[in-house]
């Protein structure tokens, strides 16, 4: 391994070499060699090679350039995530030793240098400081995309960035390749647009132009939009990409003149565009939001017309299942709803007893 | 130059299973090296048909839609999601059952994407419903004294998806292997349901034509065939319905010679994959030479 980036700098210094404060050159006169600790010039290979094998910053070259996946935002992802753009390689080594984290989405990912390598690992936030020996773990990266199909209750997650990723897993030692191959099988497609939004290149659909183009079953909701108006596409906006349903940040706004009043989050990617659920959703909405309204005439104590609110705020917030079974304190427990049933439902389901149809 | 495969599927927002027989095709061809990259992409799920072609490092992809029929998702959902410049389905010069390939370059990546036809549609599929037909039975040989029915959707969304029934039914006959061979549908004439009406032998394999198990192939046609009352108890394989046993196979789409006709369709745009089909061949049981016509 050592012969392997000596011989590549060996080979590529007539280019030049300039990257991360490492300079070589080849001249008449012989090789120069350049670090912030060394600087050496006109020297022979074979001194250029005995102050290679010894340089952090030849092993640091060629990790960038033989090692790294070379795809420019696989490279930048990964450069990001060691922060190499903030330290110079000695500090960035001297950090890299003891590991170097950052959070992506619900990942808690680490890179770590031992013997001059580098090595990744990717693992729930939750589990951050939980031993590796207390999670199951993995080698092949393919593996997050099963890891990534059910949450911790076994649910099936539809939506990959949905903040239900469950815990209990690592891939303790990847190398730089399989590192982003894992992120990007648990995150589809992050990567990409993150590098393409930090490059100034992100192509942002907005609600309008993504319904335009929508056809077949999902050509109706291209009918929502009526005049002017957008609240509608903030009511789809808050129920479906808070971020407490998606970790993506939306970028997308009503249309290009027009940004959505709701806030698009606080997440490290961008949604570029609104996802098949959102499309899939808005369908639905289209149609229900097509009916008139009415007036329905019933009776509620102020106590049932809170506990309505609370039921509906602990199924919005994924709540009801938390609330304890004799807590009856809480609006949205079971049996105080059972008891809103029994005695406001007919035998019909109606509430009040007053029919839908009217 | 390095070249990708990209596999479009449906998936799904409700079955955490739709996925699997796509990921486990693209596993079986990733694991011959045949291409620098496979990539799932999904209509419902992610990565999306949009956002794809971003996250595959090469210049040069072979986009192969998992679907069984020609028609909507091929000619007008998959080239539009992936933006596929200047496509025109007259460019595969279809009948409904002929779909070839086009070279295109994708609007936001620039990449030369060979798009390619269905699965479902192309002539090695015929060898993925017989030996369906023989997991099924667990017999290499099954045929003699058999029926196979190969079963689809119907017309309801697309006049395409009886084509392609059709198309591999008459060339599953013409072999001359099951002693009766017929189409049937779920929603038109002949219908799934009188299975037992339209056959003769004693014991019938049916084979969905679908890509994915989930409510059609694990509900509706287990029940509409009478193998049972409540798909949730489950049925039997084979089970008698009015004197015919019926052999029930679950979606074509599971059989793992499915990698074969993925490599076959990108083969058909030019990859250079001969030696991956082989190997596929030979490990998904699939290793009998293609039946050419």
């Amino acid at each position: 391994m050592d012969g392997e980036y000596v011989d590549a700098l060996v080979a590529t210094a007539p280019d030049g070499i300039a990257f991360d404060d490492l300079h070589v050159a080849h001249e008449t006169d012989g090789y120069t060699f350049q670090t912030p600790d060394v600087d050496h010039s006109g020297i022979d290979e074979e001194t250029l090679r005995t102050v290679a094998a010894e340089s952090p910053h030849v092993r640091n070259w060629y990790f960038w350039h033989a090692t790294a996946p070379q795809k420019a935002d696989r490279w930048a992802f990964l450069r990001w995530l060691e922060g190499a753009e903030q330290r110079d390689v000695a500090e960035r080594y001297d950090a890299l030793a003891d590991g170097v984290s950052a959070t992506w989405g619900e990942l808690h990912l680490t890179v770590t240098l031992s013997d001059g390598a580098r090595t990744y690992s990717v693992r729930h936030r939750a589990d951050a400081d939980v031993g590796t020996s207390a999670l199951e773990t993995h080698d092949d990266p393919l593996d997050a995309r099963e890891i990534a199909k059910h949450d911790d209750d076994g649910g099936y997650r539809p939506l990959k960035t949905a903040p239900s990723l469950q815990t209990g897993w690592a891939f303790p030692e990847l190398s730089a390749g399989e590192f982003v191959t894992t992120v990007d099988a648990f995150y589809p497609a992050t990567i990409a647009n993150w590098h393409r939004e930090r490059e100034g290149e992100l192509d942002v659909s907005h609600w309008r132009d993504t319904v335009d183009r929508q056809t077949g079953i999902y050509g109706v909701v291209k009918t929502w939009d009526r005049g002017d108006g957008y609240e509608h596409v903030n009511w789809v906006a808050e129920a479906c990409c808070d971020d407490s349903q998606c970790l993506k940040r939306r970028e997308w706004q009503y249309d290009d003149e027009t940004d959505l009043d709701v806030d698009g989050g606080s997440g490290t990617f961008p949604c570029r565009e609104p996802c098949s659920l959102v499309i899939a959703g808005a369908r639905k909405w289209t149609k229900l939001e097509g009916e008139e309204t009415q007036t329905y005439e019933f009776e509620l104590t102020p106590s049932e017309k809170e506990q309505i609110e609370d039921i509906i705020d602990a199924v919005a917030d994924g709540e009801a299942e938390d609330i304890r079974e004799a807590d009856i304190y809480e609006g949205a427990n079971r049996y105080r709803t059972r008891f809103l049933r029994a005695k406001l439902f007919d035998d019909e389901g109606n509430l009040g007893g007053v029919e839908t149809e009217q | 130059m390095d070249e990708a495969l990209v596999i479009a599927a449906h998936g799904s927002h409700l079955n955490a299973e739709s996925s699997t027989p796509t990921y486990d095709h693209a596993d079986t061809i990733r694991a011959t090296g045949a291409f620098a990259e496979v990539r799932e992409s999904f209509w419902k799920e992610e990565p999306s048909f949009r956002e794809a072609l971003r996250t595959v490092d090469a210049d040069e992809v072979y986009l192969v839609p998992l679907f069984i029929s020609e028609g909507y998702f091929t000619e007008q959902v998959i080239p539009r999601e992936f933006r596929l410049e200047d496509w025109d389905p007259e460019l595969w010069d279809s009948d409904g059952t002929s779909a070839t390939n086009a070279t295109l370059a994708a609007e936001d990546t620039d990449q030369t994407v060979h798009y390619c036809g269905p699965v479902g549609t192309h002539d090695s599929m015929s060898d993925v419903i017989v030996q369906r037909a023989e997991s099924v039975t667990g017999d290499p040989d099954v045929g003699d004294g058999f029926g196979l029915a190969v079963v689809g959707h119907g017309t309801e969304r697309n006049e395409n998806s009886a084509k392609a029934i059709q198309y591999h039914a008459d060339r599953i006959r013409e072999r001359d292997r099951f002693d009766e061979v017929q189409s049937l549908f779920m929603d038109e004439d002949p219908e799934v349901d009188d299975v037992a009406d339209y056959f003769e032998s004693d014991d019938i394999v049916v084979v969905p034509l679908f890509i994915a198990d989930g409510f059609h192939t694990q509900e509706d046609i287990p029940e509409d065939m009478g193998l049972t009352d409540d798909y949730r108890t489950g049925y039997d394989v084979p089970t008698t319905v009015e004197g015919h046993d019926i052999w029930y196979a679950g979606a074509v789409g599971t059989e793992p010679l499915m990698a074969d006709v993925v490599l076959e369709r990108a083969a058909d745009a030019g990859a250079d994959v001969s030696s991956a089909i082989e190997q596929v061949r030979e490990e998904t049981g699939g290793a009998k030479p293609a039946t050419g016509d």
